[in-house]
């Protein structure tokens, strides 16, 4: 006979208020197989714990029944409570009174009786509960990191140097992200190159990394511990090995007015090309796209100025299978442009540019060598006007949130214009200013102050052309929302950051979650910053929202730490909610017929086929196995099962019933 | 193709030629009006400044009497009518309180099933490629399209998807051979109903509208909506005495371009009507 226990707790006034928990744990008392009934005020405190921990000494109880919140919330707690007083934790479950009880309804009769029911329901399942014991899985203690940005490059170095191995793929042909296209950066002024390259080098020349470049992640099957990523190594036309990166090929190329991605559009480079010259890997790769032979079979001028005869135009892409255990998602932004802005102009007048396009302008690096000249006709432009919130907190155009960096690059930009256009004027729209980082405000009062940036707090309404000026409409609130006009010889526009094109591909493709605006969703947006909620799966920088670089390396060594943990210990516990095919005393074995429907439903492909033979090695049947490991406790396999062979640990088709009959009994 | 047709006050008087040039081009186009009848005032521009219920009563009025003649499609032509009538059938569906009180106020019996349409849905349905293919003439003007505000807005309302940059009148003039040239002035204020009130203000915003018009090289401006065309047309000499230039530029309904191209006669469009001469492009394009 049972011996179960039912603790029905008040959690203060959540439940209480209406409720009448004291008649809850009375009317169980009456039940069958319950032992002992009580209710408490806070039954997650540590004396509620005691309390049900001193009653399975006391009683010998045999299950235990917490009445109280959702299982999500404390269910672990109560768990770990019976297993430090010796009872099996898996014969512990909660009745959840508060969520679908107490918080739903008023006070009344009826909400006590229906708290009754709950419970009722819960005490039957215990009742059939078995002990179950935690899956032990062993770790791959490899690493991957997706996307080979600031944020990826902190997190595989930090990684690496814990002395964990490290998979690096980057879908560029090198690394370096947003970064490398950066002039200076905010708050001191020191150049993004300087200080990012080093670390680009690292990461090559690191004995515990792999990089990939040019490559990029299919698919990630597995679980915690025991991923296997597919990778795709898009094929670069070259030999690695031989190719020196002389860049003779890139000079050959015929082809050489293909905007450059690196220079957003501001300059060119030819088909075969290094995106930088400080690229990591500094070797070429062709755009198959976009290369005379590929297009039309002629050409190879390339291969024939190639000194070692390096270039392979007969390479084929490589699909690889890796087994890692932990990832880490650095995927990155970017930001918005084009026809989003008929208003601000952007696409119709080249002198309208973005940001990231004015990062360009001003790197020494860019395509007018750090001088400021205008994209229309390479005039240095005497006025400049940088709009912020271009989409960012604008609800109408979709984009309700800050994409928090553009306050305090603006203010850099501004502020490096009148550094190198010492007689320009340089005009700041804004919502508000928002310089919430080490230094920042100072950063942006400097701008003010001493390089004499003219902040205008008010929207922009439109941006047109007049007399070869671009005329800047706006408001100035401070002024009573006066109008102001500005005719501008260029317009930096201060776009939002949003999630990568391919982000939605990406989360399902490694079934994490994504948010309404495609970033990646954190586990908890307070204390579980850095985890998605796949276990296993880590974010860093800007793919789970727009991030400065502090933060994203910050948020990128934090991951590390993550995985580095993860990495410490040699093998995981896992919950034990996982199906299981029946076996049975000979002659049957099993009730599984091999009808294997189950493999076809399986999500996860944990099902395997497993030969049953005899102690004399004459088969018997093929029957289906479960894969504890792969198995997620989905319970799909169940539902398909034809014989009802299959079933769920924790979750059984006699514990269901059991519930569902205790419901409707009487 | 069979529409409701719900004129309002302006097709009737300031902007006859807008009602006399959609009434030429329909019979071309294969279009059938039928007029709501008894119709009565949609209270633009004033009726909602003074009171919400009654401002959505007047056109729900006009809405009851196009349901009762089963007009399944409603064409406004009026960008004002429009929108006063488009705000009445959100008010009426999304919200039971004023259904109920109008209901009881006035008795009005209304179901929703009226669609409202702005000219240019219509013009945009029957001007296909094979309509635009057998035109008997182009009218290849370089011409900048003028929304002013009522088509577009409020976004609520109208669902235009690119409310600062809207592209269906240009999509629609490109088809009869005209240029629409980029243009950022598209939807800016013409003044509206100040027109009256404070003339000299719609002088001074209409007056950067045609500014840039004629500074982008347009030969004419197309609009949809009789307040744009008074107040662009209309009250050019204020717009001049308040900016100190000379504006030759013509202010053209859509309607009447697409006459042009269909090969009608400028008297059947109505083009003596205008204040501004319309001479340049008579002369050109008949």
């Amino acid at each position: 006979m049972a011996r179960i226990g039912v603790f029905v707790c008040h959690c203060g006034e959540n439940i209480a208020a209406t409720v009448d928990c004291e008649k809850v744990a009375k009317a169980c008392a009456q039940l069958p197989g319950v032992a002992y009934s009580i209710d408490y005020k806070y039954m997650c405190s540590d004396p509620g714990q005691n309390l049900i921990r001193e009653a399975i000494k006391e009683k010998n109880l045999t299950g235990v029944v917490v009445a109280a919140c959702s299982p999500r919330m404390h269910e672990p707690t109560f768990r770990r409570a019976c297993a430090e007083a010796g009872l099996n934790p898996y014969l512990c479950e909660m009745a959840n009174i508060r969520e679908h009880c107490s918080w739903v309804h008023p006070k009344s009769e009826e909400t006590t009786l229906k708290a009754i029911d709950i419970v009722k329901t819960i005490i039957a399942k215990v009742r059939k509960n078995q002990p179950l014991y935690p899956i032990k899985v062993p770790v791959t203690k490899t690493a991957l990191v997706i996307g080979g940005g600031i944020a990826g490059i902190q997190a595989a170095l930090d990684i690496a140097n814990a002395g964990h191995r490290v998979i690096l793929v980057e879908k560029e042909p090198s690394i370096g992200g947003h970064m490398a296209q950066l002039s200076e950066t905010f708050p001191t002024l020191d150049c993004s190159q300087c200080i990012l390259t080093p670390r680009m080098v690292e990461v090559a020349q690191h004995p515990s990394i792999t990089l990939y470049t040019y490559a990029e992640v299919e698919s990630l099957t597995g679980f915690i511990g025991n991923f296997v990523a597919r990778i795709r190594k898009k094929a670069k036309s070259i030999d690695e090995k031989l190719c020196t990166g002389c860049g003779e090929c890139v000079n050959a190329c015929p082809i050489k007015k293909i905007p450059s991605e690196f220079n957003m559009g501001l300059g060119t480079r030819p088909a075969i090309y290094i995106p930088f010259p400080q690229a990591v890997p500094n070797k070429p790769v062709i755009d198959r796209s976009r290369c005379t032979y590929f297009r039309t079979g002629k050409c190879r001028f390339c291969e024939s100025k190639c000194p070692t005869k390096a270039i392979r135009f007969d390479q084929n892409d490589e699909v690889i299978n890796v087994q890692v255990g932990a990832v880490v998602v650095a995927t990155g932004f970017t930001v918005l442009e084009s026809t989003f802005f008929p208003e601000y102009g952007y696409g119709q007048y080249k002198d309208v540019v973005t940001g990231l396009q004015f990062e360009r302008i001003l790197s020494a690096s860019g395509p007018t060598l750090g001088e400021v000249r205008r994209p229309s006709d390479g005039a240095i432009p005497k006025k400049v006007v940088f709009i912020t919130c271009a989409g960012s907190r604008d609800p109408a155009k979709g984009i309700e949130y800050c994409s928090k960096i553009c306050c305090m690059y603006t203010a850099k930009h501004a502020m490096l214009y009148k550094h190198k256009v010492h007689d320009g004027q340089a005009y700041v729209f804004y919502m508000d200013i928002r310089a919430t980082g080490k230094g920042y405000d100072e950063f942006v009062r400097r701008a003010i102050e001493e390089d004499h940036v003219k902040y205008i707090r008010g929207r922009v309404s439109r941006v047109y052309e007049r007399n070869g000026k671009i005329v800047v409409c706006g408001a100035d609130t401070l002024l009573g929302a006066e109008p102001v006009e500005i005719e501008a010889d260029m317009v930096v526009l201060a776009t939002a950051g949003v999630a990568n094109p391919g982000a939605e591909e990406l989360a399902q493709a490694l079934h994490i979650s994504y948010d309404r605006h495609r970033f990646f969703t954190e586990a908890h947006p307070k204390l579980r910053p850095v985890e998605t909620n796949t276990a296993g799966i880590f974010l860093a920088g800007a793919c789970q929202s727009p991030k400065d670089i502090p933060e994203s390396v910050g948020q990128a060594s934090a991951t590390a730490s993550k995985v580095v943990a993860l990495f410490s210990r040699d093998e995981l516990t896992r919950e034990p909610i996982v199906a299981v095919v029946n076996r049975c005393a000979p002659p049957l074995y099993s009730t599984c017929v091999g009808c294997f429907m189950c493999q076809t439903a399986c999500p996860y492909s944990a099902i395997e086929r497993e030969e049953l033979r005899t102690r004399d090695g004459t088969l018997v049947k093929t029957v289906a196995r479960v894969n504890p490991g792969l198995c997620q406790g989905c319970g799909t396999c169940v539902a398909f099962c034809r014989s009802k062979s299959i079933d769920l640990q924790g979750y059984s088709n006699e514990q269901m019933y059991a519930e569902v009959v205790e419901l409707f009994a009487e | 193709m069979k529409f409701g047709l719900y004129p309002g006050c302006s097709l009737e008087a300031s902007s006859r030629e807008y009602l006399e040039s959609l009434r030429a081009i329909a019979p071309k186009l294969g279009l059938e009006f039928e007029e709501v009848k008894n119709w009565n005032c949609c209270g633009a521009s004033s009726a909602h400044a003074i009171d919400h219920l009654f401002s959505v009563a007047l056109p729900a009025t006009i809405l009851a009497q196009a349901e009762q003649q089963q007009l399944k499609d409603l064409v406004v032509p009026c960008a004002a009518c429009y929108s006063r009538l488009a705000i009445a059938k959100i008010e009426l569906t999304e919200n039971a309180k004023v259904r109920n009180e109008l209901q009881a106020k006035y008795h009005l019996s209304y179901t929703g099933t009226t669609n409202i349409l702005t000219i240019l849905d219509v013009l945009e349905r029957v001007i296909t490629p094979e309509v635009s293919k057998q035109l008997p003439k182009r009218f290849t003007k370089n011409v900048v399209c003028y929304y002013g505000c009522l088509l577009v807005r409020p976004q609520r309302i109208t669902n235009v998807q690119r409310v600062e940059d809207p592209q269906q009148m240009e999509e629609i003039v490109k088809t009869i051979g005209a240029h629409p040239l980029p243009w950022g002035m598209k939807t800016e204020c013409c003044g509206a109903s100040f027109s009256i009130t404070r003339t000299e203000l719609v002088g001074k915003l209409c007056g950067r509208v045609l500014d840039d018009a004629v500074c982008r090289g347009a030969e004419a401006i197309i609009v949809a909506c009789p307040m744009c065309h008074s107040n662009l047309d209309m009250r050019r000499s204020v717009i001049e005495h308040v900016t100190g230039k000379k504006y030759t530029i013509p202010v053209l309904f859509i309607t009447q371009v697409i006459g042009f191209a269909l090969g009608l006669t400028p008297a059947q469009l109505g083009m003596t009507r205008h204040f501004v001469s319309t001479e340049s492009i008579v002369s050109t394009s008949v």
